[in-house]
């Protein structure tokens, strides 16, 4: 099989015989070359659709409340529910599914930023200091609220970019204070983040905001991570837990969505994610079927060139080719031209599905496309190896036949003369 | 050299058989040069292809250089092709693609003889027969006469004890004819066996002894001394 003179053999026939191996080629490169591009647009799909869970922890829950729509243990409906301080204990105390915890009050009506002579009116968000991890608020300068702002309910901002941008133009804004309203609060931090939409959110700690804002210990919404699971199942009974023990805190109907509100993000994640499992599995079913016809084809082809080479192969065994050195002729051509044909559909498939990325990642670079859900679209290295090793076993398979057809020519019939 | 006996050879021809060879003996020493004639369909053919191993026979015995040749597998009988005998075939049977050089040395290739020393061999050989300026030429650029040059070429690079020709001359003109058969009879001065079938008298007039078939055995051995007397009682036919 690594004799030089076999594989001479074989390219001389391959050379002298172009337009045939040509042909027999192309349908293994376009049978490949499709699965490549399927499994490459399946990937870019699923990574875009990754990339917009990636705005937040994936396993991000968010609660809030509102007025009770189904009566409960003799209470009417229309009741308001509202969060406290107390649920935020409950929450990050007592139930073990869940890790981080941020409580958010909302401030009222819209806060008036200045400083100095300039001012406009922005949003603010009151968290925990842990909402940093939940939401993955990127800072470009400073630091992020901590337990010490938190606890002593500090007077300090972190700026969102753009609102540093329209106060402080060019100056550095770290270590200033802004007023909100008529409030002092020192800027110690700077947060940007180019995907997200809400870039203008700036953020205090809940404390300060329930204080100087006359919250008391009211909390609007929760953002809580819960632990990690595996089915969507599982995210689901963290999900109806937690609603659960809210419930029994604010005696309202665990199935009353109006009275609380909740997104639990795992499981959106989990269902997505299995979707995308189907696509992938059906897409693959395709290719290996577009790939069986491309075999199916090389293998008509091989018995076709089989037959017309049966004086060839007759005369061949004359001179005293043993059955084997035929068989390892036909299979050996056969794996070889599927081979470097399906090499050839894999690179030119991989290489397009790479210049599709370069283009995403120009135009996301230029500040474009981010609506496009479509990241990353190619194909992973074990993937394009089990392509490969797919091209010589169907290779092999291809020449199976026509090589045993070949093996079995006798030579007195090949080489009769029928005329 | 040849030794056979009983010889029975029938085809398969649908439900009933054709018996083509019924218990033929045969005795060929080495270094003859041997014609077989005989009418069309009187089996020369078949014959020929038990002698090469092309094809097995149903009954009796064959001995070649010693050697039963008896139910052997492809693999075994492809081998002693290689080995023992050299084919001439009345189409010549070279392989279009490739040129007269690599057409001789195939036999080498499957001696695994490297391609550089079979291709040398295959040079000298058909320098030989006149046609090393040939030799980068493919089969479809040459003549009846220079292509059936090939085969014997080809026949001859594995050094075989026996040349076997189906009709070497059957496709060429008179003048060809002879050329080919004076190589055949150089290689035979070599030492070599010589088994040809013809129809033409003259051709087999040109060997040491002719063997006629009729219905399946051997009618007739005409051997040297009675040529002369053979080309006279063709001549009066
Ligand atoms: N493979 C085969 N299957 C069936 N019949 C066959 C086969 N080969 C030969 N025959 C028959 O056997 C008989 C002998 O054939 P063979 O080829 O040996 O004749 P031949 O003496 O060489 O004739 P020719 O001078 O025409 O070449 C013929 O009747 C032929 O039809
Ligand atoms: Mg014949």
């Amino acid at each position: 099989m690594f004799d030089v003179d076999v594989w001479q053999e074989i390219f001389s026939t391959i050379k002298k015989n172009k337009l045939r191996t040509f042909l027999t080629g192309f349908s293994v490169a376009w049978g490949i070359f499709m699965l490549m591009i399927l499994l490459g647009s399946g990937n870019g799909l699923q990574n875009g659709v990754k990339e917009q869970f990636a705005e937040n922890s994936v396993n991000i829950m968010w609660m809030w409340t509102g007025d009770t729509s189904i009566p409960y243990q003799g209470l009417k409906e229309g009741r308001t529910i509202k969060f406290n301080n107390a649920d935020y204990n409950f929450l990050k105390e007592k139930d073990e599914d869940l890790e981080l915890v941020s409580s958010r009050y909302y401030l009222p009506g819209n806060i008036m930023y200045t400083y100095k002579n300039e001012y406009g009116s922005f949003e603010t968000s009151s968290c925990h200091p842990a909402l940093k991890e939940m939401e993955k608020v990127k800072l470009t300068s400073g630091r992020f609220i901590n337990d010490l702002d938190l606890n002593e309910s500090r007077k300090v901002i972190v700026l969102a970019e753009n609102v540093r941008k329209a106060l402080f133009k060019e100056e550095d804004a770290i270590g200033k204070y802004v007023k909100l309203n008529t409030v002092p609060f020192k800027v110690i931090g700077v947060s940007f983040d180019a995907k997200r939409r809400d870039g203008r959110t700036s953020y205090i700690p809940v404390s300060t905001a329930q204080r100087i804002f006359n919250g008391a210990d009211r909390v609007h919404t929760f953002a809580i991570t819960t632990k990690m699971v595996n089915t969507a199942e599982e995210a689901d009974s963290i999900t109806a837990k937690v609603r659960q023990g809210m419930a029994q805190r604010h005696k309202f109907d665990p199935k009353d969505k109006r009275a609380m509100g909740s997104f639990n993000m795992l499981a959106e994640y989990i269902r997505t994610m299995k979707i995308f499992q189907a696509i992938k599995i059906f897409v693959w079913i395709i290719g290996i079927g577009t790939l069986i016809a491309g075999i199916v084809g090389v293998s008509n082809i091989m018995l076709i060139l089989v037959k017309e080479r049966t004086r060839e192969i007759g005369i061949r065994k004359a001179l005293g080719a043993s059955p084997a050195s035929v068989i390892t002729l036909v299979l050996l051509e056969s794996i070889l031209i599927t081979t470097i044909a399906g090499y050839i559909g894999l690179l030119v498939g991989v290489g397009i599905m790479e210049g599709i990325n370069y283009g995403l990642e120009q135009m996301l670079a230029a500040g474009g496309g981010e609506r496009i859900f479509f990241r990353n679209p190619t194909v992973d290295f074990t993937t394009a190896i089990t392509s490969m090793v797919i091209l010589v076993v169907s290779g092999a398979l291809a020449g199976y036949l026509p090589a045993r057809k070949a093996a079995n020519v006798k030579p007195i019939e090949a080489l009769r003369d029928e005329n | 050299m040849i030794q056979i006996s009983n010889l029975h050879k029938s085809y398969a021809m649908g439900s009933n058989s054709l018996h083509v060879l019924k218990g033929l003996n045969l005795e060929i020493e080495e270094g003859e040069f041997v014609s077989i004639m005989g009418s069309s369909g009187s089996g020369k053919s078949t014959l020929l292809n038990i002698l090469g191993i092309l094809d097995d026979y149903d009954r009796g015995t064959y001995y070649l250089g010693g050697k039963l040749i008896q139910g052997l597998n492809e693999t075994k009988a492809a081998m002693t092709r290689n080995e023992m005998i050299g084919f001439i075939f009345q189409s010549f049977n070279l392989i279009s693609f490739k040129n007269a050089m690599e057409n001789v040395a195939l036999p080498l290739y499957y001696q695994k003889v490297s391609r550089k020393k079979r291709n040398q061999i295959a040079l000298e050989y058909l320098d030989r027969l006149g046609l090393k300026e040939w030799a980068g030429h493919l089969p479809s650029e040459l003549s009846g006469g220079q292509k059936q040059r090939v085969a014997i070429a080809r026949a001859l690079i594995s050094k075989p004890q026996i040349i076997l020709a189906d009709e070497p001359t059957g496709a060429l003109d008179s003048a060809t004819s002879f050329e080919v058969m004076d190589i055949l009879k150089d290689i035979n001065n070599q030492g070599k066996t010589v088994i040809i079938v013809t129809h033409e008298h003259d051709i087999a007039a040109m060997t040491k002894k002719i063997i006629r078939l009729k219905d399946g055995v051997i009618e007739e051995v005409i051997k040297n001394g009675d040529l002369q007397l053979f080309k006279e009682r063709i001549l009066t036919e």
